[in-house]
């Protein structure tokens, strides 16, 4: 599903080199988590994928489903089925929630060649994804995430996860500000699109949220590298010795 | 050592000056106020950049020569002109038309509550109210204004009874037409008494490319517990020359809120002269300016804090420029020293679409209390493109993506007037502001 291979990236207009030659696999079905310290280059990854346009591939390929997606716009990565949850989302006034999200569902469509959502199709699906999330209607008509809490924003994250059905998730410090209840709902809301045809790269500093989202791997990024991939247990041997080991090997 | 002074007149100084004695005869009511507003109009002649208040914004450079006053057009001319359809059609209970600055009809009904009667007739008849027109100190000595009232040729006179509250909105529309650029000069006087509410609606309209020159001004007096709204649309013609000044003055624990739309015209300026006459009045004064190829708009604003408690004021100005266009911001609050309790706050902001735009901001505030509450804010930069990632990750293409950006921004100022059909008329004209922007990148994008 989603491939990486030997990724240089720094920062756009600076010298400073965030990851240095990072290789990574994702597989249909899998759900894979990068655990690692601050500063480790995890959300530039991230960003990288999606398509920030501060940051600079130096040398490398992300390929998605066999199809390099660097040199694609963001929008035509998100139609080509990959989706970003930022770890800050952002507000915007004046747009309300439901305009948004049908823009951004209409766009994808658009961009696919399929026809535009009838509206009555449309409020159906969110109200459907709302209710399996927990939001309540009265903040689908606020405008988008203005005055919304930390947890709520997240969830807002997921739903828009659950409507624009991407095939690779990326999940960027999804659990950071949630408190237990929020987390579970958002791990449910990961959870219940699991399957073998979709794929979770689940970006966390605590092992915590893998309580709730089971990884099938995980890996350990340091220092713009992966320093170390294995199963679940590794989430685990990291929340009981910290990072240390790895900071001092990369 | 007496010195005599001549000031060196334009070409456009020459002609107004050589005009208006001819003019001011056959224009209606007594000449002694009109004489007394052009003898200020002389003393400064045209405002330039060398005049504070209009650093940014020279009009004796931008009106190079001076148009020729429009003459009352005919029953032909009035039919071509009005036949464009207006935004705002249908929106009043109350529609009175105006051409070229002339009074050529009035359609619907006028609600119980509210007489109007156009101002070449309150002129004429010496109409009572006339005793209050101009009477606020605060304008006095503005050029546009003084030119204004110099020149008027008609308007209109809307009283509002005590305690009507009118229902819908009472809808002014100058359309400015003709075959060669000319001069209008329309004036509102609107006498809102004790605990009246009403909403004021006005949209200018010119037609084609003509250089004409505007220069209306709207006065608006509020008594006690009066609630004002009042919404202006600016869709002049592309070379306009348009000034318009809104003139308030606001009794004890009033309301007022204005909302100037600005999209067309090539040198557009309005002014707003706001004083809080009775203690506890609440003001919100809000712009949306959208600018494109060599426009130049000019959002200048003095708000006048003058009674206990000072009352509150809120000023919103939100410009989107675009190309080479330009716009300024200039706001002034001042609070006198019995305006305890005064709350002010005002906001410009402007969003740079190009590297050729450009934007002045100049905010003052001249606080003469020391129980107050004042603040401003000014800021003028890009498009956040944190936020326009965020949208663009979601599908959203980056044309949309921006549209739905500007849309957001400049709608923050339109929100405020509380009508729904002429909130949501603001906003198609602003998405249809978008579309055109839209067509011209995509145009460009193929050559």
């Amino acid at each position: 599903m989603l491939e990486i291979n030997n990724l240089h990236v720094k920062i756009a207009d600076e010298d400073k080199v965030i990851i240095r030659g990072l290789t990574l696999k994702v597989a249909k079905g899998e759900v894979a988590a990068i655990m690692g310290p601050n500063g480790s280059g995890k959300s530039t990854l991230s960003y990288v994928i999606a398509g920030k346009p501060d940051y600079e591939v130096t040398d490398g390929e992300v390929l998605l489903d066999g199809v390099n997606i660097l040199e694609m716009a963001p929008d035509e990565r998100a139609a080509v089925g990959l989706f970003l949850a930022f770890q800050y989302p952002m507000e915007i006034p004046g747009v309300a929630t439901m305009t948004f999200l049908k823009a951004a569902m209409n766009a994808q469509r658009k961009q696919r060649g399929q026809a535009e959502l009838t509206t009555p199709e449309f409020i159906k699906r969110v109200n459907a994804a709302a209710e399996l999330l927990g939001i309540p209607k009265d903040m689908l008509r606020r405008p988008l995430n203005v005055g919304f809490s930390g947890g709520e924003k997240k969830r807002m994250e997921i739903l828009q996860m659950t409507l624009l059905e991407p095939k690779m998730s990326v999940m960027d410090e999804t659990d950071s500000g949630l408190d237990i209840d929020a987390l579970k709902i958002v791990a449910e809301g990961v959870n219940a699109r699991r399957d073998p045809e979709h794929a979770f790269l689940v970006i966390t500093h605590y092992q915590r949220l893998l309580d709730y989202i089971k990884p099938d791997t995980v890996h350990v990024m340091s220092r713009g590298l992966i320093v170390k991939t294995g199963g679940p247990e590794l989430a685990l041997e990291l929340e009981a010795n910290g990072y240390r080991d790895y900071q001092s090997a990369a | 050592m007496n010195a005599k002074v001549t000031p060196i007149r334009t070409a456009a100084e020459t002609a107004l000056i050589e005009r208006f004695p001819a003019l001011k005869a056959g224009l209606p009511g007594p000449a002694g106020p009109r004489e007394q507003a052009f003898a200020t109009f002389m003393a400064s002649g045209l405002p330039n950049r060398r005049v504070e208040a209009w650093k940014y914004t020279d009009l004796r450079a931008a009106m190079r020569e001076a148009a020729p006053l429009a003459p009352k057009p005919d029953a032909a001319q009035t039919i071509v002109a009005l036949k464009g359809n207006s935004p705002l059609a249908g929106q009043g209970v109350v529609t009175l038309s105006f051409v070229n600055g002339y009074h050529v009809g009035t359609e619907g009904t006028v609600p119980s509550g509210v007489t109007i009667v156009p101002l070449a007739e309150a002129l004429g008849s010496g109409h009572p109210l006339l005793a209050r027109m101009g009477t606020l100190a605060l304008a006095q000595g503005d050029t546009a204004l003084a030119l204004n009232t110099a020149f008027m040729t008609d308007g209109a006179v809307i009283h509002v009874a005590a305690g009507a509250e009118v229902d819908g909105p009472i809808a002014l529309r100058f359309v400015t037409a003709g075959p060669s650029a000319i001069a209008t000069a329309a004036r509102v006087l609107m006498v809102v008494e004790s605990g009246a509410k009403v909403l004021l609606v006005e949209s200018h309209e010119g037609q084609g490319k003509l250089a004409h020159q505007t220069n209306t001004a709207v006065e608006i007096i509020a008594g006690d517990g009066a609630e004002v709204q009042h919404v202006r649309l600016g869709l002049n013609s592309e070379g306009a020359v348009a000034l318009s000044t809104l003139t308030a003055d606001l009794g004890a624990a009033t309301s007022l809120t204005s909302v100037n739309v600005a999209l067309t015209g090539a040198m557009v300026r309005h002014q707003v002269y706001v004083r809080f006459s009775g203690g506890d009045a609440r003001a919100q004064i809000n712009g949306a300016t959208l600018l494109q190829g060599q426009q130049h708009a000019d959002s200048t604003l003095v708000v006048e804090h003058a009674a206990e408690p000072g009352g509150e004021s809120r000023e919103l100005f939100r410009t989107i420029i675009d190309d080479e266009a330009s716009g300024v911001f200039q706001g002034k609050i001042i609070v006198q020293p019995h305006a305890q309790k005064t709350d002010g706050r005002m906001a410009s902001n402007a969003v740079l679409l190009s590297e050729g735009a450009a934007m002045y901001n100049k905010p003052e505030l001249e606080i003469f209390a020391d129980d107050v509450a004042c603040a401003h804010g000014a800021t003028c930069g890009a498009l956040d493109d944190e936020l326009l990632f965020y949208l663009m990750s979601r599908g959203i293409s980056k044309a949309e993506a921006e549209a739905l950006m500007i849309e957001s921004f400049v709608g923050a100022a339109i929100d405020d007037i509380a009508h729904e059909a002429i909130r949501d008329v603001l906003h198609g004209l602003v998405q249809d502001w978008l579309k055109a922007r839209a067509a011209r990148i995509n145009a460009g994008a193929g050559v």
